[in-house]
């Protein structure tokens, strides 16, 4: 039973996937992105995630994706036809696709994967007491710790970044003058 | 039941693929290109999580956790300069963004 929902959300991830990068509207393409996450998040949770489909859902679905979206709606892009160029790089993309496709199959076939089953952390998941979110946080705050930080200063820098980025400098704005705050 | 890891890995093998081949192919435009590069980055993160179960050992998920922050910070950077980038040239078609002559 598992094994058949397994593939009919294979399936759906695949063909909108294909649908992400095929169609010609980009709200399509945003919205198709969302199923992708969504039936990744159901996935994440056979695979005793709970914690990560459900961050999965707020973080992509309802951060990254409706960004996708306010910035496709705000930009006003007209529905042009598909150039002539499109066709110049079709034969290159799919043959270095093609490559790499094969190249991955053939490492995943040709690897058994029977090594030692690892109990390199002493709360592993298949302790039954604990939930997965616990064992999460558990690891988090002492291990990765460090790790955990430089994450939050590696979103604080992105979104200095994009303020900046996206500020105007027209007359309209209020600025800080330093000079006439001192000298006052 | 448990689902066999090699599925899981043909899955996220054809999620790569698609999502590379979308790098190439897109002349549509810029935003496109990013949802392929998270379409690339969600099959690591499928990568991952079915390791994770694999193995029994929770330091997958946490990786996840933490590539789903820097996929956050880079699609928020890059939308900006995509922001940005249709300020100035009024387009954000691939085939216009030619002004560094690469």
């Amino acid at each position: 039973m598992t094994i058949f929902l397994f593939f009919i959300i294979s399936i759906i991830i695949i063909t909108s996937s294909l649908l992400v990068i095929l169609s010609k509207n980009p709200i399509h393409s945003v919205l198709f992105l969302i199923l992708v996450f969504f039936n990744t998040s159901i996935l994440f949770l056979f695979s005793n995630a709970e914690f990560l489909a459900m961050i999965l859902l707020i973080v992509y679905i309802g951060a990254v994706a409706v960004l996708f979206l306010f910035v496709v709606m705000m930009l006003d892009i007209n529905i042009t036809k598909l150039r002539q160029t499109f066709l110049n790089y079709l034969p290159t993309g799919l043959f270095i696709g093609f490559i790499i496709l094969i190249e991955l199959i053939y490492v995943v076939s040709q690897s058994n994967l029977n090594f030692v089953k690892t109990n390199s952390s002493d709360i592993n998941i298949s302790n039954q007491i604990l939930e997965n979110t616990k064992i999460i946080g558990n690891i988090l705050y002492t291990d990765y710790f460090l790790l955990f930080q430089l994450s939050g200063i590696i979103l604080l820098v992105a979104m200095i970044g994009a303020i900046y980025l996206t500020l105007r400098k027209s007359k309209g704005t209020k600025k800080q003058n330093i000079y006439k705050q001192i000298l006052k | 039941m448990e689902i066999p890891i090699i599925y899981q890995l043909y899955l996220s093998i054809i999620i790569f693929t698609i999502g590379l081949i979308g790098v190439f192919l897109n002349r549509k435009n810029l935003i496109v290109l990013l949802m392929s590069i998270e379409l690339i980055l969600l099959s690591a993160n499928i990568n991952f999580v079915s390791f994770s179960n694999y193995y029994k050992n929770i330091i997958g998920q946490i990786f996840v956790f933490f590539n789903l922050s820097i996929s956050a910070a880079e699609a928020a950077v890059g939308l900006a300069i995509i922001v940005i980038f249709f300020r100035k040239k009024g387009s954000i078609h691939v085939d216009d963004i030619n002004t560094l002559k690469g």
